[in-house]
């Protein structure tokens, strides 16, 4: 750990508008329906459109495709299976070299012989349009082997179940053990030890656009060409010139406005790949998108995780040690290229990440299951972690009678420890709990919502308050992904480049993906350089236009791709304040570049405008002094270095109220106070933390994916799977404590996923506030639905 | 989500649509709304081969005042009952039950009549419909005919129109004096189909119930009319002891299916739950 000392000059700027509610700058485009989403982008008569004929068992092997009447209904273009599309690409296995011993089996982009999940892509129809494709893929004939599958992680290890895939042995994927302190000292120590089971159901990301992709091979330059819906441009460049063995300039990804993707859009799907390689095959391009009802059986599923959770504390309230043991199934493969095994991992590396404790004990057992793909989605591990942790600390606030406030202050670290290191030896740089708490306490009004709460229990009415304090892993260095080996980028960076008439084009490797990373951007590049919002043009998502970056993840946009845009802004302004100088005969440190203009450092006054800078250095260089070149495009790249992540924190709360006779549970209100650092945009953080907390309402609530023993999704629709609407949620009260992060000038760190990670604990606790004078055990089962509240309650 | 292929005819008259289900049988399907139909062809739910719109044809579509009755054209939009003075006037029940079907953007396309003969077994204007004691009109090739709500819901997404008929209006029989009615329904989500819901229509006098109806919607594989515990109302006042035994009489006598929100034991106790908040206002107000 090192002590940082940032320069801020950025926020010290004139002009300045770093903290300002900029409204987003795309906002217009995009509520006029002027938006390009992958499907909205036209290639002409000879796209082909595909449908892939999924697999209607969770495990089956192929013993024959007949194409035949498919390949001859009107409008077919190609019918293609596995082992066709196998001659022209390699397959992907999905470990990292430091979550030592997870293993994974080759995955192609069509099974070559064994569905392994009910809805796996099995064969390609290449159609003239999507519903002849979807004709003709209900004539694909497949004589099927149904397999058991596996669907229960608890018996995916037992002998006689069957093994998924036989190369590898077992249905084990990973085991990471840690041990940390002396638990069993702590547990003779203390006063209570109390012990909990929480389940964290399978759900999954929806977003307003599906997975889509348009992929155009150009053999004649050996180009492949792909308008991607994807968080990560560079890394799919990546994966698919490896795949398809061509060289990496060769293929151009271009991702323009993304409708969504909360982590679901940043993986390696295999009906994705397999678009591109039919397009490689039938030298045309080819679209694919993804329906809703194919999205819930292919997109990224996530959570569903099994932890028995332990906590020692003593009688005065000092937690003494945390201990899990976690399991989880992942469905039939670790996704590529960043792994199934992050979700447990997380949880393992941050469990009790708020408070101060010595004694840590952890198992995280992660299997093979026959349903689909779990990976990385929003604040991944997190909320497992803060529930968890945070039910556990509640239920350490029954046994010890201390208030659950009291007990979180007792035990939160302290504001002035840092820097320091957790419990399993994560750097913290500096956090803020015990301010947050402080903050969110006098939000709610701790002692009067006790009060109304009590005075109502009086007249039957059941609510409960709540608490969830929490770390967020943001800003990630390339110990994430990269020292594994996977080649995704952690550094990021800008290109700005001023024209002709004085205004600012910016290139950035961070991505958009209707979170508001345009406006972010705008933000610090106006006022790194010193001009209005208004003269620039942000360019992102073009592996051709954009310096190579890592994209969305993470909450890394805006820290981590902000900081090199103001890096860049600043050497483009230097740059132009040298031509200015120049073209002035004045020393460039008596000039400022101030709202579109060169001004006298010192007084403010005007010398020279940006539109005349471009004009005489583009179109009359001849008139500068000899020997003066004016370099006007800067370009900086940024990645932390010192701490692997710009942890972030903050605390939520949860009021509510449960109808005992229904079981049906009101969110009355919400309010998280987090600190992420530099406010860049007060609105737009407050837009990710709302959002954030409805996608964990959500998962607290309302959202799983509900499979039978057979591996069959039970709900892969609307109206069946539940995604929370504005009708059922809360009111959401934001507050901020600033604690920049000093890695980077602009001192941000990221806010898309702590609201999700503290909210499903909030909610629990809530819940069980509620439930804990009517003799309820506490639930700890998610979602809570209306269907276990009434039998926590011995009413059904 | 695609549909399959299938052929699309515009009806200007009834006998259009006759002609078509005459033809195409089994192939043809009546087009109202198309916010259910569209769905399942979408889902390739259904294939059929020939869709027929029935939204312009004349004189199926509004809210008439027919002296006892309000007489409903199949084509009403849902949106069009939701904010009728007719109908807040005279089929309380309805006006209740219509802001929890689906969501506006639904109502504004989804029809009375569509909901009627589609019969979801979860859906409420059937259910009001057979509390109402609701007289469906079906017309055909060989003229009309009127079938009772409680005889027109058959079963499972069933009713009583045949082939190469349509239904074209229903009468609903306005309140009469001395009779209330209440409507209530569980839904996880706003707008969605409820776990179970409740259409009730009482008579009350001097805070003592006559007869009535307690019909339940998502308690069966169409409109549950709960006859035995509706029949325990009469002559009594409300009190907890009869919300206890009616509550009672309704485990007995429901049985509902089970589905990913509820078993049955659920569906049945929240049955007796909503009675008694349904009917306490009734017997107070
Ligand atoms: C998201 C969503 C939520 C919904 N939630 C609810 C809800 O909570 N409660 C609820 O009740 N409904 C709900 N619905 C359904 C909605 O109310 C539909 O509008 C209604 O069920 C059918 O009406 P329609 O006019 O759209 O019929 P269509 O979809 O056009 O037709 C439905 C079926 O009825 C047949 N049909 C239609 N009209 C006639 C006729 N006059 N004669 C003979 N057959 C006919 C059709 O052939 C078809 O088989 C929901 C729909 C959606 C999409």
């Amino acid at each position: 750990m090192t002590d940082l000392v940032a320069d801020r000059w950025i926020l010290d700027r004139p002009n300045s508008y770093i903290g300002r509610s900029v409204p987003r700058p795309n906002a217009p485009r995009l509520a006029e329906g002027r938006g390009t989403f992958v499907d909205d982008v036209e290639l002409g008569r000879r796209t082909g459109h595909a449908a892939f004929v999924r697999s209607p068992h969770a495990h089956a092997r192929i013993r024959s495709i007949d194409t035949e009447a498919a390949r001859a209904a009107p409008g077919v273009i190609a019918v293609v299976t596995g082992r066709e599309l196998a001659e022209i690409h390699d397959p992907w296995v999905g470990v990292l070299t430091h979550l030592e011993g997870l293993k994974s089996a080759p995955q192609y982009a069509l099974p070559l012989d064994t569905a392994t999940w009910q809805g796996e892509a099995v064969a390609a129809v290449v159609a003239e349009s999507r519903a002849k494709a979807e004709d003709a893929a209900e004539l694909v004939a497949i004589d099927w082997e149904v397999r058991p599958a596996v669907t229960d992680p608890a018996t995916a290890l037992d002998p006689d179940t069957t093994v998924i895939h036989e190369s590898l042995g077992d249905n084990l994927a990973w085991r990471r053990n840690a041990n940390f302190g002396d638990v069993e000292a702590a547990y003779a120590e203390a006063d209570h030890v109390i012990e909990e089971t929480f389940v964290f159901a399978r759900h999954t990301g929806v977003c307003v656009e599906p997975r889509a992709i348009l992929a155009d091979f150009n053999p004649a330059e050996e180009q492949l060409t792909v308008w991607h819906n994807t968080q990560c441009p560079h890394m799919i460049q990546n994966i698919l010139a490896t795949h398809y063995r061509l060289d990496e300039h060769r293929v151009r990804v271009i991702a323009r406005d993304v409708g969504g993707s909360f982590g679901i859009k940043v993986h390696t799907y295999a009906d994705e790949i397999a678009t591109a390689g039919l397009s490689i095959l039938l030298k045309r391009p080819v679209k694919f998108v993804a329906d809703r009802m194919e999205s819930f059986v292919s997109d990224i599923h996530a959570r569903d995780h099994r932890v028995r959770g332990t906590i020692a504390v003593r009688n005065d309230g000092a937690i003494l040690a945390f201990e899990i043991d976690a399991l989880t199934g992942i469905g039939p493969y670790s996704m590529y290229p960043r792994t199934s095994g992050i979700e447990a991992n997380q949880i393992v590396n941050l469990m009790g990440g708020p408070y101060v404790f010595d004694h840590y004990r952890a198992q995280a057992t992660v299997v093979f299951q026959n349903k689909n793909m779990m990976c990385q989605y929003r604040a991944v591990g997190h909320p497992i972690k803060c529930a968890v942790t945070e039910g556990l600390v509640d239920s350490a606030a029954r046994a010890t009678g201390l208030d659950p406030a009291e007990l979180r202050r007792r035990n939160l670290r302290a504001d002035d420890s840092y820097p320091c290191r957790s419990a399993q030896g994560l750097p913290f740089e500096n956090l803020s709990h015990q301010e947050s708490l402080a903050k969110l306490l006098e939000a709610m009004d701790y002692e009067a919502l006790k009060a109304e709460r009590d005075a109502l229990r009086e007249r039957g009415v059941h609510r409960g308050i709540g608490l969830a304090s929490f770390i967020e892993v943001t800003n990630p260095s390339a110990m994430f992904y990269g020292v594994g080996g996977a080649r995704i980028s952690a550094q990021d960076g800008a290109t700005m480049r001023l024209d002709a008439r004085g205004n600012v084009f910016v290139a950035t490797g961070a991505t958009e993906q209707g979170q508001g990373m345009e406006a972010v951007i705008s933000q610090v590049a106006a006022t790194a350089v010193g001009v209005p919002p208004e003269r620039l043009r942000i360019v992102t998502g073009d592996t051709d236009h954009t310096p190579y970056g890592g994209g969305t993840w993470a909450s890394r946009a805006a820290g981590i791709g902000g900081e090199a845009v103001a890096q860049a802004g600043r050497a483009l302004r230097q740059q132009i304040l040298r031509a200015a100088a120049a073209m002035l005969q004045e020393e460039a440190a008596n000039l400022d570049l101030r709202g579109g203009v060169v001004v006298d450092a010192a007084t403010g006054a005007e010398r020279i405008g940006l539109d005349e800078i471009g004009r005489i250095c583009y179109y009359r260089p001849d008139t500068l002094p000899d020997g003066f070149q004016a370099e006007l495009v800067a370009t900086r790249h940024y990645v932390p270095r010192k701490y692997p992540f710009a942890f972030t924190n903050g605390a939520q709360a949860s009021y509510l109220e449960v109808d005992v006779e229904t079981g049906f549970i009101t969110l009355i209100d919400h309010w998280c106070v987090e600190d992420c650092g530099t406010v860049i945009n007060p609105l737009l953080v407050d837009e990710q933390i709302r959002g954030g907390i409805v996608q964990g309402l959500g998962g607290a609530l309302f959202e799983e994916c509900v499979y039978d023993r057979d591996g069959q999704m039970l709900n892969a629709n609307m109206a069946d799977y539940l995604v929370p609407m504005a009708a059922e949620l809360p009111d959401m009260k934001c507050g901020h404590v600033e604690s920049p992060t000093a890695e980077s000038d602009l001192g941000a760190k990221g806010a898309g996923e702590a609201g999700t990670c503290g909210a499903p604990a909030a909610v629990m606790n809530a819940l069980n506030d509620a439930l804990a004078p009517l003799g309820a055990k506490p639930l700890t089962d998610m979602p809570f639905t209306p269907r276990k509240v009434l039998r926590a309650l011995g009413r059904i | 989500m695609k549909p399959a292929p299938f052929a699309y005819v515009r009806a200007e008259t009834l006998d259009d649509v006759f002609r078509v289900l005459d033809e195409r049988g089994d192939g043809a399907r009546v087009l109202a709304g198309g916010q259910s139909l569209v769905a399942t062809l979408n889902m390739r739910l259904s294939a059929p081969e020939v869709l027929v719109d029935i939204g312009r044809v004349a004189g199926l579509a509004g809210i008439e005042d027919a002296g006892d009755t309000l007489r409903i054209g199949a084509m009403t939009r849902h949106v069009e009952v939701e904010t009728s003075e007719l109908a807040a006037a005279h089929t309380p029940l309805l006006a209740s039950a219509m802001p929890h079907v689906a969501h506006p953007a639904i109502r504004n396309r989804g029809t009375f009549g569509g909901s009627i003969a589609f019969a979801d077994p979860a859906a409420e204007l059937p259910a009001c419909a057979v509390a109402l004691g609701a007289r469906m009109t079906i017309a055909g090739r060989g003229g009309s005919r009127t079938v009772d709500a409680d005889s027109f819901f058959r079963g499972l997404y069933e009713t009583a129109v045949g082939p190469g008929e349509v239904l074209t209006a229903v009468e609903v029989p306005k309140i009469a004096a001395g009779w209330r009615s209440g409507f209530m329904e569980l839904a996880r989500r706003h707008g969605d189909y409820a776990i179970i819901g409740l259409a009730a229509h009482v008579q009350v006098d001097g805070g003592r119930f006559g007869g009535g109806r307690l019909v339940f919607f998502g308690a069966g594989d169409r409109p549950v009319s709960a006859t035995r515990s509706a029949a325990l109302l009469e002559g009594e006042a409300w009190s907890d002891a009869l919300a206890a035994r009616i509550a009672d009489e309704l485990k007995e006598e429901l049985d509902p299916f089970e589905d990913l929100n509820a078993d049955a034991a659920m569906r049945r106790h929240l049955a007796g739950v909503l009675v008694g908040r349904t009917l306490a206002p009734l017997a107070a107000g």
